[in-house]
């Protein structure tokens, strides 16, 4: 009987407890932000999307043996002795022409495992989040700064210079053959 | 209120039309603006903004809503009753819409004046049930079926704490009119009914505590009676996915809705008639004091429609609190607790008023 | 002839209002009473155990974060532990610290979503935005050291990604103070009111052998009444050092072991996690959290299993090494997989709404459950 009344009466006195609580938020101002109009600043170590400066990079192809899911594809072609590449910012000479460089958006998981090995600290997160596409081909990002024929040129270049060096090298072996003939 | 309009105008038709529209539109207002204040209200407790984009704060949100339900395509699923599944919203939007008839809005503007309104107006909002009923039997789904049995069940057991309140009332009144109810509380808030009635003396103090535990009870029945939160089991959002209207899309899924806000009017209507003096204002009119006679009508419905939407912002401040009861534990709150504590206040206010 | 009779079967399909995520429940019920519940599991099966072995082993770190999506930095921390262990390396003293503050706030975090999404089940719509908006707090503090707010690859083989922002001391020591009289709050608005103890207090009881039997860990385990809490039990790291409590449930509003209890046992979690982290905040020692991360990732062969307490129970990883730089199999000992187990034993006989009220407070996680 006794349990009756205090179920009554507790079930008034928290009703009435929970209601104050929700009154006093009534006058509590908002904590949503007018997303288009106002955005948050977002802080400096933000994990978005990647950017690479080409100008830096050397082709080592750390970052993309550190992802773990294989968004980024890098191809280079070195360079023949004589072509000047230039110098990285920190000092590095650069040996390598990178004729692809693409990182795909839709498989990056935004890990940031690509930013640590890098030697020159040419990759790194950015905090640009609103880059939506519909297509789905539109985010594969292309960074590589060589044009297609260049690209191809560079290719042929160093193809034929493998081929001259091939050749020099053969006739060196060839030379001393038939140097050594007449003498026996 | 047919009468006051052919005075006013001297036309029947003009009067006849203002006085059949004018619950519909007080019906329609009344759902335009609820459900726009309750996305507010239920913002503004979760330190939220709510609909801010339609308009200046968010005003026409209600109507981009209703524009998009109107031009929703009435996919039907297959195997449904098709006489039933199209009856129920228009049965339980009648329930509800049917109630205004005898309440009075102001001491000008009631649809009729019969003498006995309140019993009228409980007996017609059980025409909800036999709606509700054939929404989730023609629905052809076990989850509206579950839906409509426990709304069902719901609706007719808290009948019963209301019904008891409603009769101490109409013992200490000794009318069943809510127009004469209304008039009985006089000017000035300490004639209330919820503060002893207008007769000064030994009974008004007496009854005071009395009075409070009646309304109480009355306010807690009747948000069952509507499916608010604590007690939308039937339309439990997380349990039940919709309950008996989840078949409904489009606009007879809005007739629910309509039917919804409009029976909360009409039971925070008829709460204020019974213990907060209905359209009678607590501070006295304006018109007596400016000496302009024809505003006090205007003053009064001025009253009556912000007591009503004051008990309509209870019932949202209510549900934005409290977590929802489980079906067997709502039937225990009205079998084993209200009806006894009704019953109990019926006996002694019967006693007080023979005094 | 008599009436042929069989229970309904009602469909709790993989996508339903209540959270918790993709699961589908096979409820067999009688009207209103539950007769038998089959989970079926699978819908969010992502291979995570095959993709290690074709990983290095901190390449999987990325990995492990979508585990258990809500808590992870435990599922760092434990795979961290465990590769640690494998190569025999220490780790300086500041990164042990650090590493016990944010296991501690990411408790927190986590018992704010579940306890949020426990009162949202159950009607309660106001509290669940209200402990959002605490959490958002706790994320905004680790977003500004590690760049992250949700799937975070902080805690890496042999330290730390990055050292703490200089600001990081501060604000959560702001935070602290915050979040006492949110807790108090929250315990009036929802813990005691009279409502939620009546859907929850005497639900889902499980009784200690059952528990014990199941192998269920965690608070669903503490719930009834058992102390045990491998920080405490089977330390690992630097939690021999603090002193906190065990919170165990013990039947204040009902039997021992039902849903309120186990609830009561989330929100005064939160409150020692507060009393661990004062404990550590003043107290980190200076060193250079990347010393001990090593270049190549080579462990030696052998096993190794090494279990952490995440915040819905032990979450435990088993490591098989075979010399090269790729594990040979990594095996997830998920704790909300073994605690659903126990939900076709705890939902017999209750009614139908109280097979969700019973979910909510197993707080399971679905990305754990299906890995």
């Amino acid at each position: 009987m006794k349990q009756y009344f205090k179920n009554t009466w507790l079930g008034i006195y928290t009703v009435l407890v929970g209601m104050k609580i929700t009154f006093k938020h009534l006058f509590t101002p908002a904590v949503t932000i007018q997303y288009p109009e106002v955005k948050l600043k977002l802080p400096e170590r933000e994990r978005n999307r990647l950017y690479v400066n080409m100008d830096d990079c050397i082709g080592c192809d750390q970052c993309s043996r550190a992802c773990p899911v294989s968004c980024i594809e890098i191809e280079t072609v070195k360079s023949i002795p004589g072509e000047e590449l230039g110098v990285t910012s920190n000092g590095k000479k650069k040996a390598l022409w990178v004729t692809k460089f693409n990182i795909d958006f839709a498989k990056c998981c935004y890990c940031q495992l690509c930013v640590f090995p890098c030697p020159t600290e040419c990759i790194y997160m950015t905090d640009i989040f609103e880059f939506s596409e519909y297509d789905r081909n539109n985010l594969i990002y292309k960074f590589a700064t060589l044009s297609e024929e260049e690209a191809k040129e560079k290719k042929i270049n160093f193809e034929k210079f493998t081929a001259e060096k091939e050749a020099q090298k053969a006739a060196a072996t060839a030379k001393p053959k038939e140097e050594q003939k007449p003498a026996s | 209120m047919y009468q006051y309009f052919y005075d006013l105008t001297g036309n029947t038709i003009l009067a006849t039309l203002v006085v059949a529209v004018f619950p519909l539109v007080n019906v329609l207002i009344v759902a335009l603006i609820g459900v726009y204040l309750e996305r507010k209200v239920s913002a503004w407790i979760q330190d939220r903004v709510g609909p801010n984009r339609t308009g200046p704060f968010g005003l026409f949100q209600t109507v981009a809503d209703f524009v998009k339900m109107l031009q929703k395509e009435d996919a039907t699923a297959k195997d449904i009753d098709s006489k039933l599944y199209n009856i129920a919203p228009v049965l339980v939007f009648t329930g509800s819409f049917a109630a205004y008839a005898a309440i009075p809005f102001s001491s000008k503007l009631i649809g009729s004046e019969a003498e006995v309104g309140l019993f009228y107006v409980i007996a017609i909002s059980s025409l909800v049930v036999g709606g509700i009923l054939m929404a989730g039997w023609s629905s052809n789904n076990k989850y509206s079926l579950l839906g409509a049995m426990r709304s069902v069940a719901q609706i007719i057991s808290y009948e019963i704490p209301t019904a008891i309140i409603v009769l101490s009332i109409v013992m200490l009144t000794g009318t069943l009119s809510l127009d004469k109810i209304s008039n009985m509380q006089t000017a000035y808030f300490w004639n209330w009914n919820i503060l002893g009635g207008a007769e000064f003396g030994i009974t008004k103090f007496l009854l005071i505590p009395f009075m409070v535990v009646g309304f109480i009870i009355i306010f807690i029945s009747t948000l069952a009676e509507v499916n608010r939160t604590p007690f939308d089991i039937p339309e439990a959002e997380s349990e039940l996915v919709a309950g008996y209207f989840t078949e409904y899309c489009g606009m007879k899924w809005a007739m629910f809705m309509l039917s919804e806000y409009g029976n909360m009017f009409a039971v925070s209507a008829i709460v204020s008639i019974l213990f907060f003096g209905g359209y009678h204002s607590p501070i006295g009119y304006l018109g007596n004091s400016l000496g302009v006679e024809w505003l006090i009508p205007f003053e009064q419905a001025f009253w009556f429609l912000a007591k009503g939407w004051l008990f309509i912002l209870v019932q949202m401040w209510l549900r934005w609190t409290l977590p929802r009861l489980r079906v067997d534990q709502l039937m225990s709150l009205c079998w084993k607790y209200l009806i006894p504590y009704a019953f109990v206040n019926l006996i002694i206010i019967g006693v007080i008023s023979l005094l | 002839m008599a009436l042929k009779t069989e229970h309904m079967v009602l469909n709790m399909g993989p996508q339903h209002p209540s959270t918790h995520g993709v699961l589908r429940l096979e409820l067999e019920i009688e009207g209103e009473l539950v007769n038998k519940v089959t989970p079926h599991l699978g819908y969010l099966h992502r291979c995570f155990e095959k993709h290690a072995e074709a990983m290095q082993y901190n390449q999987v770190v990325p990995y492990t974060d979508r585990l258990d999506y809500l808590a992870a930095i435990g599922n760092n921390f434990g795979y961290a532990l465990a590769v640690e262990k494998l190569l025999g390396i220490e780790v300086p003293e500041r990164v042990e610290y650090i590493r016990v503050i944010m296991a501690e706030l990411q408790r927190i975090a986590s018992h704010l979503v579940a306890i949020g999404s426990n009162g949202a089940d159950i009607g309660a719509l106001t509290p669940f935005l209200y402990l959002f908006r605490d959490r958002e707090h706790i994320l905004s503090i680790i977003e500004e050291t590690c760049g992250a707010r949700m799937l975070y690859n902080y805690i890496w083989i042999g330290g730390l990604s990055h050292d703490i922002h200089p600001d990081f001391v501060r604000k959560t020591k702001e935070f602290c103070n915050y979040f006492k009289p949110t807790i108090v709050e929250l315990d009036n608005l929802l813990s005691y009111n009279k409502i939620f103890i009546e859907r929850t207090a005497n639900i889902g009881v499980l009784p200690v052998d059952t528990a014990i039997n199941f192998g269920s860990s965690g608070p669903t385990l503490r719930g009834s009444g058992i102390k045990f809490d491998l920080r405490s039990d089977d330390p690992y790291s630097i939690y021999d050092r603090f002193d906190f409590e065990i919170p165990v449930g013990k039947g204040l509003m009902g039997t021992v072991g039902d849903c309120w209890d186990r609830y009561y046992v989330r929100i005064r979690e939160m409150e020692q996690s507060l009393r661990i982290i004062e404990q550590a905040i003043d107290h980190i020692p200076d060193g250079d959290v990347q010393s001990a991360i090593p270049k190549r990732i080579k462990p030696p062969k052998g096993t190794v299993y090494r279990r952490v307490e995440n915040p819905r129970g032990e979450l435990g990883y088993f490591i098989i090494s075979d010399g090269t730089v790729n594990p040979f199999r990594v095996k997830v000992r998920a704790p909300s997989f073994v605690n659903l187990e126990v939900l076709g034993e705890l939902c017999k006989g209750y009614l139908v709404a109280d097979v969700i009220a019973i979910l909510g407070s197993i707080d399971i996680v679905l990305g754990e459950v299906d890995r």
